[in-house]
């Protein structure tokens, strides 16, 4: 379920504490432990991942499993010379230069033509006081231009996101949360999705990529859930093809036997909001390939 | 379309490696759909790599081989921008061929 949203006054309170914090950048003021504060979330989420695993660089953790395992790296290493995603970054790219029937393009949608922009994605849409991820923003984009919209899924979808990672790779994670509370409770509500136990198995998300990265789930190697975004979309093995971050999210919740949620569901965008956040700074690798 | 053949071959002194990707849904014929129709099978039944008129490498592939395979050998013999033809045929009579040049 969707937190509610704070009372006013509780919204006013906040409000003033982001000022404040704005106005007393460094050093920054003591604040009680139950506040959010994401600065301080995503610093000690870092930190938690590099003391688990210090031998690893920051950003080797956009390379997920790869960088936990040395066969599964030697595998991959040479995977990445003819990656498994080509024909679908081929098929993106050819989609995106390929103008809709009323002559504009996605280039038309998006900030400095759509191309090196994916580390801003997703950001907090003031106007409508939600969080706004690229798939969103690409059926949308489309719908705009009376195209109907892709599946959140896989194929189409998952080409162009591919293609727009692409040309944004290297380039570090750049989430902002502004100043604004409706922002803050976006970040929040993800936070609890991400560590509520839910599903047959009482699984949360952090179960696996927080508490367990690096063990074996039978077969597989555990993500650590630091940089899992960064390279998105995957090429996954296990479904014979490509998948976006929906997918994703909605194959983790099944495999915990939850009952997923449909893709873009106002969680999932929260969810992908607090992920990214916390991934700031590493940079983007996608589209990735995974077992 | 682009080719649905990806060809990467780099010669080492007299040795060639050559990596291919193709693009296929090779699909068994054991497989269901989400009505619980059989997808039919379509699958690659041979592929070719030619090199100077002749075969270097010749596979014979059924419904056990993976969807968009990837194929990594090599062969004795080939030289800096010679060129190697890359062909398949499906079991529907289907094919693709493309050339590639070494490196």
């Amino acid at each position: 379920m969707r937190s509610a949203i704070p009372p006013a006054s509780a919204a006013l309170a906040l409000a003033a504490l982001a000022l404040a914090a704005l106005a007393f950048a460094a050093p920054r003021p003591a604040v009680a432990a139950d506040t959010p504060d994401p600065v301080a979330d995503a610093a000690a989420f870092q930190k938690y991942f590099t003391n688990k695993f210090p031998k690893l660089k920051l950003e080797d953790f956009v390379n997920g499993p790869y960088s936990l395992n040395e066969d599964m790296h030697r595998q991959w290493v040479e995977k990445e010379e003819f990656p498994p995603y080509d024909f679908s970054l081929d098929l993106g790219k050819e989609m995106f230069a390929k103008p809709f029937k009323n002559g504009k393009s996605y280039a038309d949608c998006f900030p400095n033509q759509g191309i090196g922009i994916r580390q801003n994605y997703p950001y907090f849409d003031a106007k409508e006081g939600k969080v706004v991820t690229l798939e969103l923003a690409l059926n949308r984009c489309r719908e705009a231009n009376g195209e109907p919209p892709f599946s959140y899924v896989k194929d189409e979808m998952a080409a162009l996101t591919a293609y727009m990672a692409f040309t944004s790779r290297g380039k570090p994670f750049d989430i902002k949360i502004p100043n604004d509370p409706r922002a803050l409770a976006a970040y929040q509500n993800g936070k609890r999705y991400f560590y509520t136990r839910r599903g047959q198995l009482n699984f949360s998300c952090a179960s696996c990529h927080v508490q367990s990265p690096g063990q074996r789930i039978r077969a597989e190697i555990l993500a650590p859930a630091l940089g899992i975004l960064n390279a998105m979309p995957i090429y996954r093995s296990e479904w014979g093809g490509m998948g976006t971050i929906s997918r994703r999210f909605i194959s983790c919740n099944s495999q915990t036997r939850a009952v997923p949620l449909d893709p873009q569901a106002d969680e999932y965008r929260d969810l992908e909001y607090y992920l990214s956040y916390v991934s700031n700074g590493l940079p983007i690798s996608g589209p990735g390939a995974r077992p | 379309m682009a080719s649905t053949i990806r060809v990467r071959a780099t010669s080492t002194g007299d040795i060639t490696e050559v990596q291919a990707l193709i693009q296929h849904p090779m699909d068994s014929g054991f497989v269901k759909d989400a009505k619980g129709a059989i997808i039919p099978p379509h699958f690659i039944q041979q592929v070719t790599f030619e090199h100077d008129g002749k075969n270097v490498f010749v596979a014979d592939w059924g419904t056990a081989v993976s969807k968009d395979p990837y194929v990594k050998f090599s062969f004795k013999g080939g030289k800096k921008d010679d060129e190697l033809k890359i062909s398949w045929v499906d079991n529907k009579g289907a094919s693709d061929t493309t050339t590639a040049k070494i490196q």
